[in-house]
C-alpha cells in the first residue's frame, strides 16, 4: 500500500534526470576538410519592433561549417557588414579570399511574425546566385535558417542540402536496473530535442516513415520486443506487431505503405513484409539461420538483410517478392545492419574484422569496401537524406555517443549529450519546406 | 514553538526525497526481473548461516545447490551450451519435471559488439538452445518462456572481454516455483 502511494512520486523523481539529459545534444567538428570553400555569412540585420529570438546568420554559418564543405569567415575578420545587395562592395570580400557571400535581414512584421530576406553572391563574378524573401514565425525561425543553409549549399555545391532535417535517437539515463530510456527527436544540428517516449525498458531501432511524420520502433515496455508506430506530432501510437517471440527491425517501404520486419513467431527470426493498410503479413525468408535487419532499396524492388546462414552474419539481397537471396558481402567476418544510400548505389554497414566493429561503405556495383570510422564499437549507420553524411553510434570514454562522417570519409563530427548514453540515431527524410518568394531585386 | 514546527516541516521536506528514493529502490528490486541480483543477496545471507550439506527447505533456495546457478554463459556469437553448464541446465530440467507447476522464463542476452537487432536474434537463439535442453530432459513446453533482450541489459557494463563474457548469457528466471 505504501509503495502504491509512492509510485507517482517515484515517477516524478525518475523524470528529473531526463530533463537534464535531453537538455542539449551539441555537435563538434572533430575533423574538417582542408579544401573547404571560403565563404562569408554576414550577421543578419534586424528591422522593426521586437528582436528575433534566433541569430539566423550564426545558424547558417554553423550549418555550413558543420558540413565540412565550407569555411565561413569569422565575424571579427569582416571588413563590412552589408545586409542587402546594394550595400555590398565586392572588393571588401575579394581581398579576404571569400568566394561566396550571404547577406540578409530579419524584419519583424507583427507579434512573433517575421520576414527574412537573404541574398547569395558569387564574389569574384559579382553576381547574385539566389535571393529570397521568406515569411516566418518565432517558432519557425531556426527552420527558416536551415532552409537558407540548404539553398546556399545547393547553389554552391550543386547537391541538395540536408540541414532542414531532424534526427531521432534513443537515450539511456541512470544506472541499471532503474535506467530510463527515451526516444527523442531533435533538429539535425542537435537543437530542439523533444522526448517522444519514455520507458523503463529498452527502446531500439527507430525508423522514420518516408513522409517524416511517424516513427516505427521496438519497445520492451511489455517485457519483450514489440513494434509500435507513433505519430510524432500527436504522440498517438499503435502496437503494430506483437507476435509470439521477437518483433524487431522495422523498415518502411519507400512509399510508406508497408513495413519489413523480423518475426520469430514461426520458430526463428525471419523477414516478413506487413502491409500497413490491410494488415496482411507475407513471409519472405525460410531458413533455420538468423535473418534480420531488412532494409529496402530506394526503388522499392529489393531488400538487403543480415543473415548468418553462411556461418557468420553477412548481408544478403533478395526481391521484395521473396525468392532466392544472394550474398553481397565477403570481406571481414561480420557485416550487419546494411543501409542504402539515397541514390541506391552504396550500402553502409557495421563491418567487423579482428574484433573491431566499424562503419564501412560498399559500392554495390563493384563490391569495393571503404572504412568510414575507426573506433571499435561503431554501429547503426544512417544516411542524411542528401547522401552526404552518415550518422552512427559509437563509444567514447565508456559512454554511448553519436558521430557523423561524410561519405568521402574526410569530415568527422561528434554529437555529444551532456549526460547518459545516446545511440540508435536515424536521420529523417528531407524536411517540410517553408514558402519561398524569389526576391525580385537582382 | 511556531518556528520549531516550521523547522521540522522543513526537515521533513528535506528528507522526503531521500525517503522516496529508498522507496523507489525497494520497489525496483522487488519487481526487478534479474534472478542474478536476487541470488547474490540471498546467497550472501544464508551461506554465512550454515553449511551446504544440511540445507533444509526448498531446493531452489539452497545457496550451495546446483539450482542456485541460474546463468548459462556462451562463447562469442555462439548459442551452444558448454559441457560445464549442461549440468546446471539438467538440474533445472529435473526440477521442472518434478514440479509441474513450476515455470521459468529464459532471458537470452548478447554482448554489445555488432548490431543490436542481430544481437536480439542471437539472444533468442541462446534462450532457445537452453529451452531445447530443458525439454529434452523432461521439462514441459508450457513451463518455459523465452525472451531475448539482446545487448540491451548487460550484467557488466565494461567494454572488454571480461564484461562481454558475463553478458553473453541466458538467465533462468523462475516465474512460478512449484
Amino acid at each position: 500500500m505504501l509503495n502504491k502511494r509512492f509510485l507517482p512520486l517515484c515517477a516524478l523523481i525518475l523524470w528529473l534526470p531526463l530533463n537534464i539529459a535531453h537538455a542539449a545534444l551539441t555537435i563538434e567538428i572533430t575533423e574538417g576538410v582542408p579544401g573547404a570553400l571560403p565563404i562569408a555569412v554576414v550577421p543578419f540585420g534586424v528591422e522593426g519592433q521586437g528582436a528575433p529570438p534566433e541569430d539566423i546568420g550564426a545558424i547558417v554559418a554553423a550549418d555550413l561549417k558543420r558540413s565540412g564543405r565550407f569555411a565561413p569567415l569569422a565575424e571579427q575578420d569582416m571588413l563590412a557588414r552589408p545586409h542587402e545587395g546594394r550595400e555590398v562592395n565586392f572588393r571588401d570580400w575579394r581581398v579576404l579570399g571569400v568566394e561566396g557571400l550571404a547577406v540578409g535581414k530579419v524584419r519583424a512584421t507583427g507579434a512573433g511574425q517575421y520576414t527574412v530576406q537573404f541574398q547569395l553572391f558569387n564574389v569574384f563574378q559579382a553576381t547574385q546566385l539566389a535571393g529570397y524573401t521568406i515569411p516566418t514565425t518565432n517558432a519557425e525561425l531556426r527552420r527558416t535558417a536551415h532552409q537558407i543553409s540548404d539553398i546556399i549549399y545547393e547553389k554552391l555545391t550543386g547537391e541538395p542540402g540536408a540541414f532542414n532535417t531532424r534526427i531521432a535517437y534513443v537515450t539511456a539515463a541512470g544506472k541499471a536496473p532503474t535506467q530510463i530510456y527515451s526516444l527523442q527527436v531533435a533538429d539535425a544540428d542537435g537543437h530542439n530535442p523533444r522526448t517522444i517516449l519514455n520507458s523503463k525498458q529498452p527502446l531500439l531501432s527507430p525508423a522514420w516513415s518516408p513522409d517524416g511524420t511517424r516513427l516505427a520502433y521496438v519497445s520492451f515496455e511489455n517485457k519483450r520486443a514489440q513494434i509500435y508506430i507513433q505519430e510524432i506530432a500527436s504522440g498517438k501510437r499503435e502496437l503494430i506487431a506483437s507476435y509470439p517471440g521477437l518483433n524487431g527491425a522495422p523498415a518502411w517501404s519507400p512509399d510508406g505503405s508497408r513495413l519489413a520486419l523480423t518475426l520469430s513467431k514461426d520458430g526463428n527470426p525471419e523477414i516478413y513484409v506487413l502491409s500497413l493498410a490491410a494488415k496482411t503479413l507475407q513471409r519472405l525468408t525460410s531458413n533455420p539461420a538468423i535473418d534480420t535487419e531488412p532494409v529496402w532499396s530506394p526503388d522499392g524492388g529489393t531488400l538487403v538483410f543480415t543473415s548468418d546462414r553462411g556461418g557468420r552474419p553477412q548481408l544478403y539481397r533478395m526481391s521484395v517478392n521473396g525468392g532466392a537471396a544472394k550474398r553481397i558481402t565477403f570481406e571481414g567476418d561480420y557485416n550487419a545492419r546494411g543501409v542504402f544510400s539515397p541514390d541506391g548505389n552504396q550500402l553502409a554497414m557495421v563491418h567487423g574484422t579482428g574484433g573491431q566493429y566499424r562503419i564501412a561503405l560498399m559500392e554495390l556495383k563493384t563490391g569495393a569496401l571503404r572504412m568510414l570510422s575507426d573506433r571499435t564499437l561503431d554501429e547503426s549507420p544512417s544516411f542524411a537524406p542528401n547522401g552526404a553524411m552518415i550518422i552512427y553510434a559509437t563509444n567514447e570514454n565508456n559512454r554511448g555517443t553519436l558521430a557523423a562522417v561524410s561519405v568521402d570519409g574526410r569530415v568527422h563530427n561528434r554529437l555529444v549529450l551532456q549526460e547518459g548514453d545516446v545511440r540508435e540515431a536515424v536521420w529523417s527524410p528531407l524536411g517540410r519546406r517553408i514558402m519561398l518568394q524569389p526576391d525580385p531585386k537582382p | 514553538m511556531k518556528s520549531s514546527i516550521t523547522l521540522s516541516a522543513k526537515l521533513l521536506l528535506l528528507m522526503l526525497p531521500a525517503a522516496l528514493l529508498i522507496g523507489c529502490q525497494s520497489t525496483g528490486t522487488k519487481s526487478g526481473e534479474s534472478a542474478a541480483i536476487e541470488d547474490k543477496s540471498s546467497g550472501a545471507a544464508t551461506s554465512a548461516a550454515g553449511d551446504a550439506g544440511t540445507f533444509r527447505g526448498d531446493a531452489l533456495d539452497d545457496p550451495a545447490g546446483v539450482l542456485s546457478k541460474r546463468i548459462v554463459y556462451f562463447a562469442l556469437d555462439s548459442s551452444e551450451v558448454t559441457q560445464e553448464d549442461r549440468a546446471t541446465v539438467s538440474a533445472h530440467a529435473r526440477h521442472l519435471a518434478g514440479n509441474p507447476a513450476a515455470a521459468v522464463t529464459l532471458e537470452g542476452h548478447a554482448d554489445e559488439r555488432g548490431s543490436r537487432e542481430y544481437n536480439l536474434a542471437l539472444g533468442e537463439r541462446r534462450g532457445n538452445a537452453v529451452r531445447q535442453l530443458l525439454l529434452a530432459e523432461g521439462a514441459a513446453t508450457k513451463q518455459i518462456q523465452v525472451v531475448s533482450y539482446g545487448e540491451e541489459k548487460p550484467l557488466a557494463t565494461g567494454h572488454d572481454e571480461g564484461s562481454w563474457q558475463q553478458n553473453r548469457r541466458v538467465e533462468i528466471v523462475y516465474t512460478s516455483r512449484k
